[in-house]
């Protein structure tokens, strides 16, 4: 579904990304851990589209599709999703008028047409529920005021709606409580199945016991030092980056 | 060359006032003065501080017919330029000219007189001596001193006490040369209505002016004045709606004074034009006060946008709200100048006014000059101007969820404008502007 291959990229001249490579297939979930400024958020901003970030080398594949090539809307169009680290607030704009718009977009782009407005409201109250988000929050401007656990939850809520065939959650359990935590957890887990992959970036071993992923990648540096199974986590969470660290000096 | 082509445009409009004067109707001294305020003035440039971003005197590079040329239209022409749902009366005005046959008043309550200002200064030189020209000063402004020298038509509307004007009025100004020229030698036409509304205490009216100039040529100049007296606990909205302007420079001034305990709301959205100057001049002279200014202007092109607002606290307890919002594209200028003095004996005045634009090309242009003149110590007083670019980051988080660019950024632009969309109280008529400004972005 996705492969990265030795991909270089950065922003004004400075290189974050220093050669990922990573691929992954329909229905596999991928926890990616590393340290804060390790270039977690850049790849996903990369994979998005983002135009500030310069990839300087290597290539992204999607579905068999220059990925790089595709401007960020193409890029969900064709199934890619991306839940932000730090969403965005948009005075203005109601989440529900801005989905309708993007779900008809993506609809026009496989040339089906509009969704019907009944069917869109079911949607809608069918994926709440889901997260557990109110209605007046779909109601309101996207993330304006919403506290950082709401927003979170906002993103989840949009991703149920678009339903991607590949989600990027970019610390989604971060600001989350406990019980919201289980509950964006289980929202993921309900939208699992054999074709549609997620990568999970996180700090926290925590999450990955909702949301069990098949492989865990630490991130040092702008590259993957280091793959392995779930139990990668649970070392880490024991052992603190320091010993990835060392492994990497001795190498 | 001859004497004529040598005189300055403020001259030949001062002797062709003189040419004129015999013909217009009464007030010949208050004339007199004003026109000899206007030569004292003269056509302002640059160098005028008020219209130092807006050269009025680049406008009046030609000769002008300064008597409006009458023109067919017929009631059917009207019916594109109505705001559905709104159940207004109509007033039409051609070239300045008040039409009665294509005017249509709908339920108008006793005592509430809708008329030709024309029709006014015949009939009613009592009333209108009351109020014409006391609101809109002559002094210091050459255009409302130019427009009262020559004030002989546009709408005068009077509405006594205790009295709800319920149905919205409709100013449709059409201004068009689609026939030969009747003076040849004569380049444009110079058009100045003139607006008289009278309200009463504890009295409400609502008025909209729209414009529509398709079918003109930009060398023709809308010089128009309004004045307005609220009398006390009265409700007055304006809504001026500039849309298909292309065919005419605008310059317009509105001069409202407020009695006691009334409101005046207005809001003043610009779409497609060429050349608009609004100056906003509002005195609430007594106690307990409100006023909102509201106004929009979305321009492309080399479009030139200048609002000017002068709001004159004189007395406590007043509270004002200004909000002004401007979209520039391509080359287009936009001006806001908003002056609030707050006068010693004003205390406990609230007065906000916030200014905000954005910039959607390198070669436009917005000059924001918040003036703040406050005598009194106990008032509440702040503005605040903002200028910037479409957030990037709202963009690609749009984007990054399959709308496209243009789908972002008319989502982004919309919900920018909306807020002065916002404000406006008549349901129809905000349903109508929110479709001309979402139609407007997607230009
Ligand atoms: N727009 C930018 N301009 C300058 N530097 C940037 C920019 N974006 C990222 N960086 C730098 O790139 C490095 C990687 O940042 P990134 O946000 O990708 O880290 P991260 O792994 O997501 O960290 P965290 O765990 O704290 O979220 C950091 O040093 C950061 O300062
Ligand atoms: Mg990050």
């Amino acid at each position: 579904m996705l492969s990265i291959k030795n991909l270089h990229a950065g922003i004004e001249g400075k290189e974050i990304l220093n050669g990922i490579n990573l691929q992954i297939k329909a229905g596999e979930v991928h926890a990616i851990m590393g340290p804060n400024g390790s270039g977690k958020s850049t790849l996903s901003s990369v994979l998005a589209g983002r135009k500030e970030y310069n990839v300087t080398e290597g290539e992204v594949r999607f579905n068999g599709k220059d990925l790089l090539e595709m401007s960020p809307e193409d890029r969900a169009r064709e199934g890619l999703f991306l839940a932000f680290q730090y969403p965005v607030e948009i005075p203005g704009v109601s989440t529900i008028n801005f989905l309708k718009t993007a779900i008809n977009e993506l609809r026009a782009y496989k040339k089906l047409p509009p969704m019907e407005a009944k069917y869109f409201l079911k949607l809608m109250k069918e994926k709440q529920a889901l997260v557990e988000l109110t209605t007046s929050l779909a109601n309101r401007s996207v993330n304006e005021g919403f506290s950082g656990g709401e927003k979170k939850r906002n993103e989840v809520f949009q991703m149920a709606m678009l339903e991607p065939t590949l989600a990027i959650l970019d610390e989604t359990d971060s600001g989350l409580d406990i019980d919201a935590l289980k509950i964006v957890a289980n929202g993921v887990n309900k939208l699992r199945s054999k074709d549609r992959s997620f990568i999970v970036i996180t700090h926290y071993q925590r999450l990955l016991e909702y949301i069990v992923p098949d492989f865990v990648h630490v991130l040092f540096n702008g590259k993957i030092v280091k793959s392995g199974g779930k139990e990668l986590a649970l070392e880490l969470e024991a052992k603190g980056y320091d010993w990835v660290k060392k492994e990497i000096a001795a190498a | 060359m001859n004497v004529i082509e040598k005189m300055s445009s403020t001259e030949k409009l001062v002797s062709e006032f003189q040419r004129v004067k015999s013909s217009l109707k009464g007030f010949l001294s208050l004339r007199e003065k004003a026109i000899s305020e206007f030569e004292r003035v003269g056509i302002p440039n640059r160098k005028n501080e008020e219209w130092k971003y807006s050269d009025a005197s680049a406008l009046f590079k030609s000769e002008f017919n300064v008597e409006g040329l009458k023109l067919k239209v017929g009631k059917h022409d009207i019916d594109k330029f109505l705001v559905p749902n709104l159940n207004a009366s109509v007033v039409v005005l051609v070239n300045g000219i008040y039409s009665e046959e294509l005017s249509s008043l709908e339920n108008i309550p006793k005592g509430v007189v809708i008329s030709s200002f024309a029709q006014a200064l015949a009939e009613k030189p009592e009333i209108v001596a009351t109020h014409f020209s006391k609101y809109a000063d002559t002094t210091n402004d050459a255009f409302v001193a130019l427009n009262t020298a020559f004030a002989s038509d546009g709408v005068f509307i009077s509405v006594p006490d205790n009295t709800i004007v319920k149905n919205p009025i409709h100013i449709i100004n059409i201004i068009s040369v689609g026939l030969p020229l009747v003076k040849g030698d004569k380049e444009g036409f110079l058009i100045q209505p003139r607006f008289l509304f009278i309200i009463g205490n504890n009295s409400e009216l609502k008025i909209v002016e729209s414009f529509d100039a398709s079918s003109s040529q930009a060398k023709n100049v809308c010089n128009s004045v309004a004045e307005i007296s609220i009398g006390e606990k009265s409700k007055v909205q304006y809504y001026k709606l500039q849309n298909d302007c292309t065919g005419v420079h605008l310059i317009s001034s509105v001069n409202a004074h407020q009695q006691k305990e009334s409101h005046f709301d207005t809001n003043t959205i610009t779409l497609n034009g060429d050349w608009v100057r609004n100056n906003l001049n509002i005195v609430p002279d007594a106690e307990h006060c409100e006023t909102h200014l509201n106004g929009l202007f979305i321009t492309c092109g080399n479009q030139h946008v200048d609002n000017h607002t002068l709001l004159d606290h004189r007395k406590p307890n007043c509270e004002s709200n200004q909000l002004y919002k401007g979209i520039l594209d391509e080359k287009s200028i936009g001006i806001f100048n908003g002056k609030i003095f707050v006068r010693r004996d004003a205390q406990k005045t609230n007065a906000y006014q916030s200014s905000k634009n954005i910039l959607l090309s390198d070669d436009a242009t917005i000059n924001t000059k918040p003036q703040l003149e406050i005598y009194a110590d106990d008032v509440k007083c702040s503005h605040g101007s903002t200028t910037g670019q479409l957030n990037e980051d709202a963009m690609f988080y749009l984007r990054s969820r399959g709308l496209s660019e243009n789908s972002a950024r008319n989502l982004l632009l919309f919900a920018f404008a909306g807020d002065v969309i916002e404000e406006i109280q008549i349901e129809p008529l905000k349903i109508y502007l929110a479709e001309l400004v979402n139609q407007r972005l997607k230009k």
